[in-house]
């Protein structure tokens, strides 16, 4: 029987579980009245789930569908002038949901905010591209990466993957090294499926030796008597070393090497 | 002899001929003077571009995808590679991440050591930022001269760690080495090189050279709420006139113990930002010198003390067991991390580099997204490049500074 | 000097007669030869250092020139994505004959650290290459000794008129 893989998660995970390894967690402390931060929470009001401070930043929990309303608030209100950054995270998994968030940032008061909010599969976010417009390219990344689609954004479409890309790369159900159609797409646009063969499948182990290799590397795992037989049924394809660009230090000759032919 | 293939002579995508007199310029991912891979797709009218599409993409190589699957230590170097002009700042805004995530801070020789090679890269950055915009705009002895100044700090960090390019000199906790013998001595002397050579070749040949300020004034201009809005930061948010430097503002590493300036410009235009990054050069040779003597009086402990996430020095591994055991399972398994989540910013020559690292305790981490400061550049071009001239194209991409290792990680 | 292997019978005499003429026009090619900028990643600033004042590539006699039409000698640095690969393969296409390939750094030669959904494993799925530089990034010194080994390789072939292919071996 073959092992078994979750196809939920397709990324690496650790060899090793320590059955009773109880992770800390990252300090969260409560929002201090009368700061800048107690403001803010009080601006957003009831949007906000879940607020707390969290190394030196605030974190706002909100819902999806409020998205909108809150970060017009947070821009127009308490003066957070520029979204540094917006992504999503993939817990589809866990929990089947995706966790967005936004970072905002406040010139004058040098202060940051991270709006939070949970997202289900397959639910679509309103755009904020109206009151930052650096949302424009950052949700045409979310969207490219994870499938994630925006309302009322205005050119939804793919930004860092080809426009004829299947797939949504940073899914976890997305291997690392690409699926079929990614090991192919190379080949399949320039010169067609029919050259899959004479170019062959993409070489993705980085430690490869071949099965001839015993002077260069060590046959690891296979190790033979010196004239034991190895070949298999393959024949061996020699190494061809060019006798006319490379110097070959073995031979003896006395002329200067550094000759132009 | 040609092979056949299947690509045909023209864009399936775009449709040339137009009614209204506009001509549509596909400014190609390979392009002498698009500093890196990226394709614009420009309207015309006459010399004017009426629109401007910026595509993105060609430098994808998952590095986001690599981190969920490497262990923290092991993705180092793969940060290198984001901005590689200045690759320690990428390594340092990583390893900061990783720290405030953990909790905690490296001793003070380290941090001399890391502002020291910050900074180093803060000039080479802005060193090959002049040499690229003045070739581009046509000045092309600038190219030679600043690659020479180049050559001599990339010297220093070959000297430090071994590689001119992608240094990874910086580790999670500190750093892995000290600085050699003469190093100090090389620094101070190319300090001094860097602030002549400013002063007297760069800023001579081109400040108040005629050309340059034909091509370079009114060209690009940004206003500050513009900017702001767009996800600018660094020099293109100091150059419209906004107060904001990470160094200042939130200060990481020795930054709130030194004494320096920054430079802000009012003018909103490319020829700000080119005085910008002349006078970031000064200061950052500045700040090099008030580092050398909180060097010499620093402790020699290069790592944090953090045995739970961090392997002991060299000396102890090799001669204690419980390090030596400590350091095989930090290498092979990986360290875990608290669980949560972080997001770091720091003043990279570019701009706000910022990581923002969700840990789910596992010593793989479950999301890393780094915030380059070139991406949201290159999406202001699609306001900048409106209205403008064919020949300021070119300007506006090099006063960007846009990297594309950063845009399409 | 011509070390390389020729019949001399062939073709009526004919690769005896063009020795001279060999030599000359390989002279020439190997001593001009004109680089395609094709800097994709960090391997292209490692290229600008090396075509910059310490390192000068000029005297080589290469002169970068950004039209493929141009260009002798495509020297692909930096990683190949492929979104990108589709453009690399047209510019080979366009390069004018007779033409070369460098693939410098190891993200051009076999997808370097990126073993990625994204990342061409290796330049020569796309384009045959001559010369591989190893090295990430590779210092400027060895992309210039890659140019003279390509220049060695350039003056071993041979300008046999009837015979239009190459000593080495193209993709298909």
């Amino acid at each position: 029987m073959r092992k078994y893989t979750p196809k939920d998660n397709v990324q690496k995970k650790s060899y090793y579980t320590d059955r009773y390894w109880v992770a800390p967690r990252v300090p969260r402390t409560e929002v201090e009245a009368e700061s800048h931060f107690a403001d803010v929470v009080k601006a957003v009001g009831r949007k906000a789930k879940e607020s707390y401070v969290s190394v030196g930043q605030l974190v706002i929990h909100i819902k999806a569908a409020d998205n909108f309303e809150v970060i017009q608030t947070l821009k127009e209100v308490c003066g957070y002038t520029q979204c540094s950054e917006q992504s999503a995270v993939d817990y589809l998994a866990k929990d089947g949901e995706f966790e967005l968030f936004w970072q905002l940032l406040n010139v004058t008061e040098a202060k940051r905010v991270r709006v939070v909010t949970r997202l289900k599969e397959n639910e679509a976010i309103e755009s904020i591209e109206p009151i930052f417009k650096s949302a424009n390219f950052a949700e045409r990344e979310m969207f490219d990466m994870f499938g994630i689609k925006v309302n009322n954004h205005p050119f939804l479409k793919r930004i860092i993957m080809p426009d004829d890309w299947e797939g949504h790369p940073l899914l976890k159900t997305y291997p690392l090294q690409g699926d079929e159609f990614a090991s192919w797409y190379e080949v399949d646009k320039i010169f067609g499926k029919e050259y899959r063969d004479v170019i062959g499948p993409e070489n993705r182990d980085p430690a490869r030796i071949d099965r001839y290799d015993t002077k260069r590397f060590s046959r690891v795992g296979y190790e033979v008597p010196f004239d034991g037989d190895i070949s298999e049924g393959e024949k061996e394809n020699p190494i061809e070393y060019s006798e006319t660009i490379l110097v070959d230090y073995n031979k003896e000759s006395g002329k200067q090497l550094d000759e132009r032919r | 002899m040609q092979q056949p293939n299947k690509l045909t002579p023209f864009f399936e995508n775009l449709n040339f001929e137009r009614d209204d007199n506009t001509m549509v310029i596909n400014f190609g991912p390979q392009h002498p003077s698009a500093h890196g891979q990226l394709r614009l797709v420009l309207e015309l009218d006459g010399e004017q571009v009426v629109k401007a599409y910026p595509d993105i993409g060609y430098l994808h190589r998952g590095i986001e995808k690599m981190a969920e699957n490497m262990t923290y230590n092991e993705f180092l170097p793969t940060t290198d590679r984001l901005d590689y002009i200045a690759s320690t700042s990428n390594n340092y805004a990583y390893a900061l991440a990783v720290e405030k995530l953990l909790g905690i801070e490296a001793p003070r020789r380290a941090q001399v050591i890391r502002t020291m090679l910050l900074e180093v890269n803060r000039i080479i950055s802005h060193l090959f930022f002049i040499a690229t915009h003045a070739l581009d705009v046509g000045a092309m002895s600038v190219f030679l001269y600043a690659f020479r100044e180049r050559e001599f700090g990339m010297d220093l960090m070959e000297d430090y760690c071994g590689a001119r390019l992608t240094h990874s000199a910086v580790r999670i906790g500190g750093v892995p080495l000290d600085l050699p013998n003469g190093w100090i001595e090389k620094l101070i002397s190319w300090c001094d090189k860097v602030d002549y050579e400013v002063k007297n070749t760069y800023e001579a040949l081109l400040t108040e050279n005629r050309i340059w300020k034909m091509r370079l004034e009114d060209v690009g201009v940004i206003s500050a709420e513009d900017a702001l809005n767009w996800g600018c930061s660094g020099p293109m948010l100091r150059g419209s006139g906004v107060n904001w430097d990470i160094r200042k503002e939130e200060p990481y590493e020795l930054y709130s113990e030194l004494d320096f300036d920054i430079p802000i410009s009012d003018r909103c235009d490319s020829y700000g930002r080119y005085r910008l990054y002349m006078e970031e050069m000064y200061q950052s040779t500045r700040i090099l010198r008030q580092l050398v003597p909180m060097y010499k009086e620093s402790e020699p402990q290069l790592m944090a003390h953090a045995p739970q996430y961090i392997s002991a020095p060299k000396e102890e591994i090799m001669t204690q067991n419980y390090a030596l055991m400590q350091h095989f399972v930090l290498v092979t398994q990986g360290m875990r991390p608290p669980k949560g989540e972080v997001y770091v910013p720091t003043e990279s020559p570019k701009g706000e580099l910022g990581f923002y690292i969700k840990s789910e305790g596992e010593p793989y981490a479950y999301r890393l997204k780094c915030r380059a400061p070139s991406f949201f550049h290159t999406g202001l071009l699609q306001e900048l490049l409106v209205g403008t001239y064919i020949a300021d194209v070119v300007t506006i991409i090099g006063t960007t500074n846009i990297v594309f290792g950063e845009v399409d990680r | 000097m011509a070390q390389h292997q020729v019949n001399y019978a062939s073709a009526a005499g004919l690769p005896i007669a063009l020795t001279s003429v060999d030599k000359l026009v390989n002279w020439g090619r190997s001593n001009s030869l004109w680089p395609l900028t094709y800097g994709l990643a960090c391997c292209a600033i490692e290229m600008m250092a090396s075509g910059a004042s310490r390192y000068d590539f000029d005297r080589m006699g290469t002169i970068f020139r950004a039209s493929p039409r141009q260009a002798d000698v495509m020297i692909l640095a930096g990683t190949l994505s492929k979104k990108h690969s589709e453009f690399a393969r047209r510019l080979y296409d366009q390069m004018t004959e007779p033409k070369w390939v460098i693939s410098m750094g190891s993200c051009a030669n076999t997808g370097g650290m990126f073993n990625t959904y994204a990342t061409v494993q290796g330049v020569d799925r796309i384009v045959p290459v001559d010369i591989y530089l190893p090295g990430c990034a590779p210092r400027p010194e060895t992309l210039q000794y890659a140019l003279m080994m390509l220049q060695k390789k350039i003056r071993r072939e041979s300008a046999n008129m009837n015979n239009n292919t190459k000593q080495n071996l193209r993709l298909v």
